[in-house]
């Protein structure tokens, strides 16, 4: 008995224990929504992560429409709200009436457009595609012809490097005479073979992943073709960017550093490298991590190997399980229009994807200290307007370059050979879009 | 008038045996004799038939369909998940990496769980103290231990490649290797139960009575020889839940590994998945893949695992500390 009782009572344990280790999915209502009369009080709630700068532009707005009250639900990471996002378009109810969705995630969001609002049907009329850059708008429409986002900022991509070091390494120093080495990627990876036979050990890029993504991008077909098909055997452009890549991993161009990571973080301060894939919103990560001691050693230049490019940037959704859609676009369409993104950007450095914003004097004389007082609003509108069009995006393309390729250029960093990471990179990509 | 006949004795009721049919308050305390108990426990059978059974038993459901999150119309496909799920590379390779990590953390936390139990049962000064000392780990938040020990088993900047090389050793890679990944992950989550399995381990040995150890002493047995004669056998319920407990976490371990891979929120488990741990493949099926019956399928073929590796760690205690046959 006294066995019995004590196996029970240890079953009933690991059934508990257990228990929490299953997930678990809720069901789905789909209420039809219904626009509310004028002058009703109106509750509105927007979801965002990091910063978009939105703090004091949610308060005018109120005071502009007395009747409406915002709530503005704010996440640390992008992490957490897409999983989020995700999560509760699934559960069917829970969603903000504005979601907030990252470049990076927005295939998977597009994948799902029948659960987003189409926002030229909701949205002001007055709001038209030239408000943003044509690329910028057309990523936010789904395969459909739904515009399912509202664009807020873009990243456009230059590239930053270390003066000191290049002078060091006995390269051009200065941003004029250093874009011929950032005028296609075999150039930069060639200054990058010469860059390491003098630098004593320094490392020429701080990632492999880093310079892949950005080079994938420019590709016209990336991992997925129109008819979200893989494209990752057949497609020449890929594999002559890996073959890049892992071959100047193999001279020792790489830092081996993991973006965003704690090492990677130190090897601003430790000066590991000399030269960073540099989107408009990389300053500031790039300032906070070098710190004062290594100001005025980055620099900037409005060239970019390959051409334009572009990293981040984020669009507003309004999802249908919202039950004031109109509203919400309304104020989706005023929170993206210029005037207001300029004093996002203002406030927290958003760059501004929208075409009258691009002209603003204010933007194009923005200045930034730390890399030598180089004019970056211009730069990098410059730059943004170097992309020509979005490449297709298809549902998995975010996690193939999340979960596959730069794992996978991570391995060959860490002594796995090219040829057997690249097996497993067709193997991972094959996996995740079965 | 029907009260009377009631109460009239059975002998009396005639040879067919019948009961006297009671009063409504005699049924009341009857049912309450009977039937209270089972209510005063219902609290936490509602709960757990709630929170436990429910997820358990839908989580089985889910797992036999083809199941993306966001899908109005799952498709129903059997057993197929399960059959994928078997011939998955990446799902043996994570099994095979949870048991590697559980192996590494558990059976060295034990030991020392014991051997630190045993330390603290010696006459120490502010013996309170030195409890709530190595409980401390436990009661630091868990995120914060993850991104610490992350940081100390960096690559190329991290606390303990810099003593390696001050002691004239090389640098470990501890991201790249399997090996080398499991360890740095075992020593985080060692650091944080030792001390908490080796509070309880001290509770059941102060439990021990005096008697047995000083009737030991008499017959002249040695510290040594007290500890594995005594102590051991006398611990043995109070270890089989320390197993089982750190059975059941070990195989979960979810939040070390996921803090230890150096790229952000990724649930890869590092570039090959060389520490990608059952859960982390669970979590990443579910909520990165999307594909949640798949999900479900691993939640469950896990849970399986772990009773059974609990029910032979259940056993294999047992059997331990039962050698010497003290009863």
């Amino acid at each position: 008995m006294r066995r019995i009782r004590k196996g029970l009572t240890i079953a009933v344990g690991l059934a508990v224990t257990a228990a929490m280790s299953t997930a678990c999915a809720g069901g789905d209502d789909t209420a039809a929504p219904a626009a509310a009369a004028p002058g009703e009080k109106v509750e509105l709630t927007i979801a965002t992560f990091t910063e978009f700068g939105y703090e004091n532009l949610l308060p005018e707005y109120e005071s502009l429409h007395p009747n409406i009250k915002i709530t503005h639900r704010k996440t640390g990471q992008g992490g957490p709200h897409h999983q989020n996002l995700i999560a509760k378009l699934g559960a069917g109810s829970g969603l903000a009436d504005i979601e907030a969705v990252e470049e990076g995630h927005l295939s998977d969001i597009l994948d799902k457009s029948s659960k987003f609002n189409d926002l030229t049907k909701i949205g002001p009329q007055e709001v038209t595609p030239d408000r943003w850059l044509g690329w910028k708008y057309d990523a936010g429409k789904s395969k459909d012809g739904k515009l399912v986002g509202y664009g807020t900022d873009i990243g456009p991509l230059a590239m930053c490097y270390r003066k000191d070091m290049f002078e060091a390494a006995g390269l051009p120093s200065d941003p004029a005479s250093v874009k011929p080495l950032f005028a296609t990627w075999d150039s930069y990876f060639a200054a990058g073979a010469q860059f390491i036979g003098k630098s004593g050990g320094k490392a020429w890029f701080d990632s492999a992943a880093q310079n892949f993504n950005a080079m994938v991008n420019q590709l016209d077909v990336g991992y997925l073709d129109r008819d979200d098909k893989l494209t990752i055997e057949s497609n020449a452009g890929i594999r002559s960017a890996w073959d890049k890549v892992t071959a100047a991993v193999a001279q020792g161009q790489s830092a081996k550093l993991t973006a965003f990571s704690n090492e990677w973080n130190s090897g601003f301060k430790q000066s590991a490298f000399a030269t960073k894939v540099c989107p408009a919103w990389m300053l500031g990560v790039i300032k906070e991590q070098a710190g004062p001691e290594n100001a005025n050693k980055w620099a900037v230049t409005d060239a970019f190997p390959g051409g334009g490019g572009n990293w981040g940037g984020s669009f507003l959704t309004v999802p249908t399980q919202s039950k004031h859609p109109k509203e919400a676009a309304e104020l989706a369409a005023w929170l993206t229009a210029p005037e207001q993104q300029l004093k996002a950007f203002e406030a927290k450095g958003t760059f501004p994807s929208q075409t009258k914003a691009l002209e603003s004097p204010q933007l194009l004389a923005e200045t930034n200290p730390y890399f030598g007082d180089t004019k970056v609003g211009e730069l990098f509108v410059t730059q943004a307007k170097k992309v020509t069009k979005p490449q297709y995006k298809g549902p998995g393309d975010g996690q193939i370059q999340e979960n596959v390729t730069s794992p996978a250029l991570t391995a060959v960093e860490q002594g796995k050979s090219a040829a057997e990471a690249w097996t497993q990179v067709v193997d991972g990509a094959k996996k995740i879009t079965r | 008038m029907t009260t009377i006949e009631k109460i009239v004795p059975e002998s009396a009721a005639g040879p067919k045996h019948q009961s006297p049919r009671p009063t409504f308050r005699q049924r009341l305390s009857r049912w309450d004799v009977r039937y209270s108990p089972y209510l005063y426990i219902a609290p936490f059978f509602v709960v757990f038939a709630l929170v436990g059974v429910f997820p358990l038993l839908y989580t089985a459901y889910v797992s036999l369909f083809d199941w993306e999150i966001g899908d109005d119309n799952p498709k129903f496909i059997g057993f197929e998940n399960y059959s994928e799920l078997f011939g998955d590379a990446q799902f043996w390779n994570s099994l095979t990496n949870t048991l590697s990590i559980f192996v590494l953390s558990s059976g060295p936390q034990i030991i020392m769980a014991v051997l630190l139990a045993a330390l603290l049962n010696t006459k120490l000064r502010g013996p309170t103290g030195w409890r709530v000392g190595i409980l401390l780990p436990y009661a630091a938040s868990l995120v914060a231990l993850g991104i610490i020990f992350a940081n100390l088993f960096g690559t190329r900047y991290g606390l303990v490649n810099g003593l390696l090389e001050t002691l004239g050793l090389d640098r470990v890679d501890w991201q790249a290797g399997s090996f080398s990944s499991h360890v740095a992950i075992a020593v985080m989550v060692n650091w944080r139960w030792t001390g908490y399995n080796a509070l309880i381990v001290l509770a059941a040995m102060q439990a021990i009575p005096r008697e047995l150890q000083e009737a030991a002493i008499v017959d002249g047995a040695g510290p040594i020889r007290r500890f594995v004669s005594i102590t051991l056998p006398l611990l043995k319920p109070t270890l089989i839940f320390v197993v089982i407990t750190s059975t059941i976490g070990g195989l979960q371990i979810f939040t070390e590994p996921k803090l230890f891979d150096a790229m952000p929120g990724s649930n890869n488990g590092g570039s090959t998945n060389q520490f990608q741990t059952v859960t982390l493949y669970m979590y990443q099926s579910g909520f990165e893949n999307f594909s949640l019956g798949y999900a479900s399928a691993i939640a469950w073929v896990l849970f399986v695992l772990i009773i059974v590796i609990a029910g032979v760690n259940f056993l294999v205690t047992r059997r331990l500390t039962r050698t010497t046959g003290l009863k």
